[in-house]
């Protein structure tokens, strides 16, 4: 453990943090597929109103897409613009 | 973290590239300009929106040069497509927003219509406008002044007092809740564009040459054009919804 800087130590941790940032996109993995699958089964339900429960369908995906994306940025900003570095 | 996020894809000074150095998915900074005693700088991201805006006013003079001919009879190609267009977001517009469409056709179609050409510029080898941050904050802006525009037309001093409904305890939270409609607008267009960026600059930039022939064809259909269009819908979809839920809420 001697030979590592400050630096190092740093960079270790926002690779970790980064790391662990991106694990929030399984919330919303989760919650798309759940979107899909009511989505399809609607179709299968009600084939007609297929333009509808689409856009519907999409909309919500999108949103619930949302907090899975933070933590991509969270990850890009540990990576690529590290706020921590100027603290040293 | 206005700063910082600008910095983000902009080639910041103490940047740490833990990539290849062959990866380069970041805009870079061109020309240093001199303004109010701040240096500010032209990056790819500026180019590529005046790219962006000079196509779409290009398409708009030719096709109005083509449809004020003077032996003009019938439509024909060109305006066969821009008749389509226009048919087609008025539609999806009038459908969302009901009685209130007609003076936000234009300001919708219109950021349809860019956001789009935008996220498909990844196509022509340019690196999308959207994928910076400072474009998708300004559009997420512009939206979120006139949502709360169209909430004060609509509630009068209401729009205010309303923020303190159903009790005054949910205060704070209804304010921030105002002020996280542009904040996640903008992020997940912006996040879904870099996303993609990211993505085709790993694959172009760390992976052997022969298997960069062909399988890109998938990745650009799928990060360009695929999330490209359902972002467009999103968004504009998104602040379709949100400008008529505060148009309806006195009824």
């Amino acid at each position: 453990m001697s030979g590592i800087t400050n630096e190092g130590l740093v960079l270790m941790g926002s690779a970790i943090g980064a790391g662990l940032a991106v694990i929030a996109g399984i919330g919303p993995g989760i919650g798309q597929g759940i979107a899909a699958g009511y989505g399809a089964s609607a179709v299968g339900r009600n084939p007609g109103a297929r333009g509808e429960i689409m856009s519907t369908m999409l909309l919500g995906q999108a949103v619930a897409e949302t907090t899975g994306l933070y933590g991509l940025v969270i990850a890009l900003i540990l990576l690529y613009a590290n706020p921590l570095i100027g603290r040293l | 973290m206005g700063i910082q996020m600008t910095n983000l894809m902009a080639g910041a000074g103490n940047q740490v590239m833990l990539a290849d150095n062959a990866v380069d998915f970041s805009a870079h900074y061109l020309m240093p300009i001199n303004l109010f005693g701040q240096t500010v700088y032209l990056t790819t991201t500026h180019v590529t929106t005046l790219i962006v805006a000079v196509v779409i006013i290009l398409l708009a003079l030719f096709a109005r040069h083509q449809i004020m001919k003077e032996d003009y009879e019938v439509p024909n190609g060109i305006q066969n497509a821009i008749e389509m267009l226009v048919e087609f977001l008025s539609g999806v517009i009038k459908g969302s927003m009901g009685r209130h469409a007609k003076p936000f056709i234009n300001y919708v179609a219109t950021i349809m219509i860019f956001i789009f050409i935008s996220n498909t510029s990844g196509l022509f080898g340019l690196r999308p406008p959207t994928a910076d941050y400072g474009t998708t904050l300004a559009l997420a802006l512009i939206t979120f002044i006139l949502i709360q525009y169209s909430a004060i037309k609509t509630s009068k001093f209401r729009a205010f007092t309303n923020l303190a409904k159903p009790i005054p305890l949910l205060l704070p939270i209804n304010i921030i809740g105002e002020f996280a409609v542009p904040l996640s607008l903008s992020l997940r267009l912006f996040g879904n564009m870099i996303a993609g960026t990211v993505m085709m600059a790993l694959w172009y930039g760390l992976l052997p040459v022969f298997v960069k022939i062909g399988i890109p064809t998938f990745l650009h259909a799928y990060f360009d054009l695929f999330s490209g269009a359902i972002q467009t819908y999103v968004f504009a979809m998104l602040t379709m919804v949100y400008i008529t839920d505060k148009r309806d809420a006195e009824d």
